[in-house]
């Protein structure tokens, strides 16, 4: 089928079978491997993007889902890496081996949006989907936090 | 579980190397020898350089620095240029660091295992840093004309006494002229001086990562790559008998399905028999999976299961010991004489790495030569691997070393590379292979179950005088199965007058291997509990009564023979040896004990604190945690505290806390509820809901301190793992009452009234 949505502002289309998970449309058919594979299951969040505003599991979301969809991925997130929570995540020096980071982000963003001041409980509900195997997750917490201050004495 | 590079080699024969780089920069190579290599060394065309070498300065002033070893979350592409550029003595910040290609010509040995880069790798880059720096300084004397004791350095910029200043990136053309210093008598610089180790140095890819940018092996292409998975047996080392390869190869997308032999007879981490499905992207290849029918010939694992382990080792824990491992003083006689005894069967069952990036390795083949790209802790096994497997020679394969998205072990293994490599040479187009989620959980080389049927006793005044372990685990007569080995001096061998080690084994078909602190991240459980166990029997402080055992060193028994064959403490270095040093465990428990107000604060009923602390990987930990468990059962971890003693130096403070931290969570994960269940000869769990990694939910807050001693630094990816799990189990003794004997938690009922 041929599908067409917008990423990160520009008008995508491409043509897969309809079962294509939107995952795989990103990272094979549009080359943006920011978004990454976990666990193909919903489990593990790595593969988080904004769909219409809401993080989504990207590998759970198939072509035939996606006309006229509104998608932000990590590498939309800022137009400069500069978004309050990669200045966040970089000054606590959040990553170990950095694979979940962009699931992280993304979560991390959505509820920044809706919630400015999240509270340790509004965390733990917003970013429990999405693992860390290296269990960074006290930086995590740390940087949701810090980046809800930066982006407060921003505005 | 890995190479290591002995420093005591690097001084046999190593040479420090300096050239021009085209448009004006210099380029220091440090050919560091290895008995292997020494004539092919010597073969080399002088003044002939590899593509690699650890330091380049470029006219501009930037100062690109070589990470060799495979960075897989431990921080170790920080670390090692972090020791160079301190003795080369220039400005972090305009270091530029590169992941190095595997190449054991320049770089000697590249892996990411045992903890082990940080001990072998210390002198080694600060004498190329040194080398560099004292090349620069010679290179500033004979342009001043000035004697070179008139010189420093700074900064990047060699100073002379008068004042005048010459950037390194200056000096590229004159130092490419200077005979190079000897490594081994190069002056170092005296530790007070320096200006990077011991600062915290944020991770060098944190800004590629936060933006998405391509940096795994999984995101890995090259022009016209095909996507493929490789179908195997569920059955370890079970084989193809017949395939509708035929139908698969009709699917949309796909360009190629065949199967794939293995070897004969089959080898569980080199290439396995299967179906290679390949095609024009991943989910088609996928798609066409689902589709395929394989008759497969099972073989003899389909017999083996959890069930039938456990059985087996009940069995075995009630008959004699098939071998001693250790016998010092008389066990029975003591037991017959103790104040008071124990006994404890415990257990830890198998469990997987599970690395959130799963397997997956890129490979080109063309004009007989293999090209790969892979995300590896172990490339220069890998090469040797691929190289026996496809019948090749290491000459023509290239490997390019991968960021990992995480590790722990499962990266040793390097089958996933083979895979890969094996399909890229079937096919004439580039390949990527990337394994699903199942596949890894169900295709891992897993941390071994093991049985540890113990007893032990104390006399009159509390002390610990009896200890027995029968150590039931897998093998096949004097031989344990990868990762499966208790050591000879496993503590507390050495501190009680009557031990004895004796092991029974039963043979598995089940693949394993090491996994973050090996051995340790089981026995310290066991063992540690155990301990907690007799120190309630003495009616002492689990604390004190630790002390005291770590103040009763025993003279040294007649060394015992291993057994022809067995494998002995591996790179770990778990539980005693001749290089436990009982005044640093001593230091360490003290600490964790003064920094989590041990004994001291008053806990309600259901709250409680635990200790424990294990030697691994050269490094001392002892960790208090404070669990709370409500009375339905509910268990919360509130607080860990490590505290470690890994020697004079703490390279990278922000990454050492890091790392702690994130070892004592994944120790807390793995007793959660981490448990892989064999049936029938496979894997019964599938993926994350059935074999669950720890959430953000159920992490606490975990303070993280060093003990600094004499000697150099030691490695951190693992020593902080072990003890956190029976820290925690004994903290659920003291809130509950209740003994943990097995892992995981989550298969006992903890509540209380």
């Amino acid at each position: 089928m041929t599908v067409t949505f917008k990423v990160n502002g520009t008008p995508k289309t491409v043509d897969v079978a309809d079962d294509t998970p939107l995952l795989w449309i990103l990272r094979d058919h549009l080359e943006l491997k920011g978004t990454k594979f976990g666990c193909g299951v919903g489990q593990c969040g790595a593969c988080t993007v904004h769909i219409n505003g809401v993080a989504t599991r990207s590998c759970q979301r198939k072509a035939s889902t996606l006309a006229n969809a509104d998608i932000k991925t990590i590498e939309g997130l800022s137009p400069d890496g500069e978004h309050p929570l990669q200045r966040a995540w970089e000054e606590l020096d959040v990553p170990q081996c950095g694979y979940c980071q962009a699931g992280q982000l993304m979560s991390a963003s959505a509820l920044l949006a809706k919630t400015p001041k999240p509270t340790d409980a509004d965390i733990d509900i917003a970013m429990n989907g999405n693992i860390c195997r290296c269990t960074t997750y006290l930086r995590i917490r740390a940087a949701i936090h810090r980046a809800s201050q930066m982006a407060g004495a921003g505005a | 579980m890995t190479t290591s590079l002995n420093p005591s080699r690097l001084n046999r024969r190593n040479f420090f190397k300096v050239s021009s780089i085209v448009g004006g920069g210099i380029m220091f190579a440090a050919y560091i020898d290895t008995l292997d290599a020494a004539t092919a060394w010597a073969a080399e065309p002088a003044g002939e350089f590899a593509p690699n070498a650890f330091i380049k300065i470029f006219p501009d002033g930037v100062v690109q620095i070589v990470a060799k070893n495979p960075e897989i979350g431990q921080g170790v592409k920080n670390m090692l240029p972090m020791i160079i550029a301190d003795e080369l003595d220039v400005e972090w910040k305009s270091v530029k660091v590169e992941q190095g290609l595997f190449d054991m010509r320049n770089f000697q040995a590249q892996g990411a295992g045992g903890s082990t880069a940080t001990p072998t790798n210390w002198m080694p880059m600060r004498q190329v840093g040194a080398a560099a720096r004292a090349m620069l300084v010679t290179a500033a004397a004979n342009t001043w004309k000035v004697p070179e004791t008139e010189c420093s350095t700074s900064a990047g910029v060699v100073i002379h006494t008068s004042g005048k200043k010459l950037k390194y990136s200056e000096l590229c053309a004159a130092a490419a002229t200077v005979t190079a210093p000897d490594l081994k008598t190069v002056k170092l610089k005296d530790p007070k001086d320096f200006k990077i180790i011991g600062t915290s140095q944020h991770g060098v890819d944190n800004h590629l990562i936060v933006t998405g940018k391509p940096l795994y092996g999984i995101d890995m292409v090259l022009p016209g790559m095909l996507y493929a998975c490789f179908h195997k047996c569920p059955v370890f080392g079970g084989k193809v008998v017949s395939a509708n390869v035929d139908e698969i190869k009709a699917m949309p997308g796909i360009k190629h399905a065949f199967v794939v032999d293995g070897l004969t007879p089959v080898v569980l981490n080199s290439l396995l028999s299967g179906v290679a499905i390949v095609g024009d992207s991943w989910w088609q290849v996928q798609t066409a999976r689902k589709k395929l029918n394989v008759t497969w010939d099972e073989g003899p694992t389909a017999t083996q299961s959890s069930a039938g382990f456990e059985a087996k080792s009940v069995e075995l824990s009630k008959q004699p010991a098939q071998r001693s491992l250790r016998k010092d003083g008389d066990f029975d006689a003591t037991m017959k004489s103790a104040a008071k005894t124990a006994e404890g069967a415990y257990f830890y069952p198998f469990i997987s790495h599970a690395p959130l990036e799963p397997q997956n390795t890129t490979a080109q083949f063309k004009d007989g030569k293999l090209e790969i790209w892979s995300p590896t802790q172990q490339p220069q096994s890998g090469s040797r691997q691929v190289a026996a497997a496809l019948g090749m020679q290491e000459s023509d394969l290239t490997i390019h070393i991968s960021r990992s998205g995480g590790g722990f072990g499962r990266r040793l293994s390097n089958d996933y590379m083979i895979e890969a490599a094996y399909i890229a040479t079937k096919i004439p187009q580039p390949v990527k292979l990337l394994w699903t989620r199942e596949d890894d959980i169900q295709h891992d080389f897993y941390r071994p179950a093991g049985w540890h049927y113990f007893s032990g006793g104390v006399d009159a005044a509390g002390k610990l005088v009896a200890w027995r372990d029968h150590f039931v685990s897998f093998g096949e007569g004097n031989n344990f199965v990868a990762s499966a080995n208790l050591s000879q001096t496993e503590f507390p061998a050495g501190f009680v007058p009557n031990l004895s080690l004796d092991v029974s084994v039963m043979p598995l078909g089940v693949p394993t291997g090491a996994m973050r602190a090996p051995g340790s991240n089981g026995i310290a459980f066991a063992i540690q509990s155990f301990i907690d166990e007799l120190a309630l029997a003495a009616g002492k402080d689990p604390v004190q009564f630790r002390l005291d055992l770590l103040a009763n060193a025993q003279p040294a028994p007649a060394p015992v023979a291993p057994p022809a064959g067995a494998p002995g403490a591996g790179g770990r270095g778990g539980g005693g040896g001749p290089r436990f040093d009982a005044a640093r465990a001593r230091s360490v428990v003290e600490a964790v004990a003064e920094k989590s107000g041990w004994g001291k604060t008053k806990l309600p009923k259901g709250t409680g604190m635990g200790v424990a602390f294990h030697f691994s990987h050269q490094g001392y930990f002892a960790e208090v945690v404070q669990a709370t468990v409500a009375k339905d059962g509910a268990l919360k971890v509130d607080k860990v505290w490590v505290v470690g003693d890994i020697g004079s130096q703490i390279i990278n403070p922000i990454h050492a806390e890091n790392q702690c931290q994130g070892a004592a969570l994944d120790g807390i994960a793995a007793a959660l509820g981490q448990e892989i269940t064999i049936e029938n000869g496979r894997t019964k769990n599938t993926n994350f809901n059935t074999f669950p990694l720890l959430r953000i939910k159920q992490s606490c807050p975990v303070e993280v301190s060093f003990v600094k001693s004499a000697g150099d630094p030691t490695g951190l990816g693992e020593p902080a793992l072990p003890p956190v799990i029976p820290a925690l189990c004994n903290a659920i003794f003291a809130a509950t009452g209740k003994r943990i004997r097995s892992m995981p938690l989550s298969k006992h009922d903890l509540s209380w009234t």
